[in-house]
């Protein structure tokens, strides 16, 4: 396991404007001030706003949290796993808008197909309108390349539960730190190949036994070798081989909280696998600079939806569900690799706890 | 022959090239089912005829290539096919009676390359490697709208590269003769200088530009087949129109010498037991097709 920190500024700073980290607690404008901290100091709350005596001020703790989050900072553990030339360097650095991938920051020559997989990890400090997130991309090279792919999907459960494992002895440490450094996979994006028929046996080898242990969430890679009837085809055919096999990706049915979350989500496994094309080359469309790529028949725009479902995944994995991702990790497949080592030979106990035998088989290989 | 991974296009590019549909009852098997499955070798005859010019088409196909998870030998099928129609042909050929001999020899492999990759992949270089002393290879990079232009040059280079690496024997056109006309010597030069061509196939009419043309239809544009710009079809088209002959000709004087001189080298009766066991099973195997077909069109009493 190979593994490099980089420091990347995503642009500059923007001009700041007076926020509540950057200021002192004592002067604090007016017009900030929950009215429950004001009636403390016998103030009059606000102007022309009445007092609401009903009015506690429970929700000045999402403040409190945005600042600490501020503070700390996030961290997002990203796998992608697919053969080689299905753009998954490029598709990484199309989402976070930077050079993130392994290949970007070692510039190789040539790009030699490995004789065995490897797990290579590059970590970036990416900074946008002052929050810092720590961005951790694992690359697995040699994956799905070989003549004879057997069992490839080995060194990969491995990494994933031996980042759990670290997890782990930390903490059932005695001193164990504040803040226990995650290394876990949040999220593991596998890519399928276009061609438009079906998945391959090794597409659902491959999912069927890592679905279990963390998210997977599958794409189309290189999506504009497909028309849109081709694509619909080819992704209705692939979500009948998913629930066949019985393979579950995220956002995986069992773990939707209530309606609200199940109707999101409903939504979302529709549309999955997310057609993708990515690109790091700008080009100008209609006086417009995009990211996109030009052919002799026309240019291929990655963030128009007409085009491509880039946009989606992006929102899906930042936009809008990565602390879902984060929390799924940590919440259910962490905890279950958790009661299975601690009760390695005390099923008994695990049973009592309510766990079912096929969750503590999942992380055998 | 073709050869190439599930996805490529094969199918799509054949009928492109023949302008007929090879393929009319196919069902393309689903991942579960792949997994059991090992090379089948499928042959589809058609006669075609062209200003009062008859051609009889055999289109060898074979599925299950490279879809298995363990793709190792998965081609000894493909050889013993190639091996049994020469070893067939051998033994026509030195009975008494010459005169219909059909030949069934396979004169040209279009072996396809995914475009999606860097290059040649372990499983691409092995196969070649295996067959290149037996057929005739003409290496094609499917899909070639996935690519713009750059990436294609950039490919074909690299596969030229990896072809000269391992030692793999291509089939090679033959320069013009000197008394061709100037056209014509142009466009082998053209030819040579593209393989391996990088073909899109597709047998849809749709509307570009104010006419009707074969393409795939995107949202931001429309490939077409039969356009140079757009890729090389048209150069495999002709390649294989024009080279027709000299694809027969250097698998009899080359590839089936070859087969001949080794076969009777190593000795043993010329009609080999396992040869005449193969297509005994495969009259069966036919036979059996035919009367399941003919019980499914029987009318319902």
């Amino acid at each position: 396991i190979c593994c490099l920190f980089v420091k990347v500024q995503l642009r500059p700073a923007p001009p700041v404007f007076p926020s509540y980290s950057s200021m002192s607690e004592a002067v604090v404008p007016d017009a900030l001030v929950s009215p429950a901290v004001s009636g403390l100091y016998g103030e009059k709350a606000g102007g022309p706003t009445a007092v609401d005596f009903s009015y506690v001020g429970i929700d000045a703790i999402l403040e409190q949290m945005r600042r600490k989050a501020m503070k700390q900072g996030f961290e997002l553990n990203i796998m992608v796993v697919g053969q080689s030339g299905l753009g998954k360097s490029t598709l990484m650095n199309t989402l976070f808008k930077s050079k993130v991938s392994r290949k970007s920051v070692l510039a190789t020559a040539q790009e030699k197909i490995p004789k065995t997989i490897e797990i290579k990890s590059i970590s970036h400090d990416i900074e946008e309108k002052g929050v810092r997130m720590k961005l951790t991309v694992i690359d697995t090279p040699g994956f799905g390349d070989q003549i004879n792919n057997e069992n490839c999907w080995q060194p990969i459960m491995k990494f994933i539960n031996d980042q759990y494992e670290a997890y782990l002895q930390e903490e059932i440490n005695i001193n164990r730190k504040k803040r226990i450094p995650d290394s876990r996979v949040h999220c593991c994006i596998y890519f399928i190949p276009p061609t438009g028929h079906c998945l391959r046996p090794l597409d659902v080898e491959f999912m069927r036994r890592l679905s279990k242990v963390v998210n997977i969430v599958p794409v189309i890679a290189k999506a504009d070798t497909l028309t849109l009837e081709e694509r619909d085809f080819f992704k209705k055919k692939i979500r009948e081989e998913l629930r066949a096999n019985g393979i579950d990706v995220y956002p995986q049915k069992e773990f939707d909280e209530d309606a609200e979350d199940r109707m999101i989500n409903e939504k979302i496994r529709e549309m999955i696998p997310f057609a993708v094309v990515g690109s790091d080359q700008e080009y100008q469309v209609n006086g417009r600079r995009l990211l996109g790529r030009k052919t002799k028949w026309g240019t291929i725009e990655v963030e128009n939806i007409a085009h491509c479902e880039f946009a989606y995944l992006r929102d899906l994995l930042i936009r809008t569900h990565m602390q879902n991702i984060k929390d799924i990790t940590s919440s259910i497949h962490y905890e279950m690799y958790r009661v299975r080592r601690l009760n390695e030979n005390n099923t008994v106990v695990a049973h009592a706890n309510g766990i079912p035998e096929h969750h503590l088989a999942a992380h055998e290989m | 022959m073709v050869v190439g991974e599930s996805g490529l296009g094969k199918s799509t590019l054949i009928n492109s090239l023949f302008l007929t549909d090879l393929y009319p009852e196919r069902v393309i098997p689903g991942a579960a089912e792949k997994i059991e499955r090992t090379v089948q070798i499928e042959a589809s005859t058609v006669e075609i005829e062209e200003r009062g010019v008859k051609l009889r088409l055999t289109v060898v196909d074979t599925p299950g290539y490279g879809d298995a998870i363990n793709s190792q030998d998965c081609f000894s099928t493909i050889i013993s096919y190639i091996d049994d129609q020469f070893e067939r042909y051998l033994h026509d050929e030195s009975g008494l009676n010459r005169r219909h001999i059909v030949d069934n020899r396979v004169h040209c492999c279009f072996y396809f390359i995914s475009p999606l990759g860097h290059g040649l992949k372990p499983l691409d270089v092995q196969f070649m490697k295996a067959i290149h002393n037996k057929v005739n290879v003409v290496p094609v990079i499917a899909k070639a709208d996935t690519l713009t232009l750059r990436e294609r040059e950039r490919l074909k280079r690299r596969i030229l590269d990896e072809i000269d690496e391992h030692g793999i024997k291509i089939y090679h056109l033959p320069d013009a003769e000197s008394d061709e006309d100037e056209d014509f010597k142009e466009q082998t030069r053209i030819l040579k200088a593209s393989i391996p061509f990088a073909v899109v196939g597709s047998n849809q009419q749709i509307e570009a530009k104010g006419k009707k043309v074969r393409g795939r239809l995107y949202p931001w544009g429309v490939v077409e087949v039969e356009n140079p710009e757009h890729n090389d079809f048209l150069k495999l088209r002709t390649m294989l129109i024009t080279h027709m002959q000299d694809l027969q000709e250097v698998t009899q004087d080359l590839h089936y010498e070859n087969f001949r001189s080794d076969r009777l080298k190593r000795g043993g009766r010329l009609s080999s037991h396992g040869y005449l066991r193969r297509m005994q099973e495969m009259i069966a195997k036919m036979q059996a097709q035919m009367q399941k077909q003919d019980e499914g069109d029987a009318p319902h009493v």
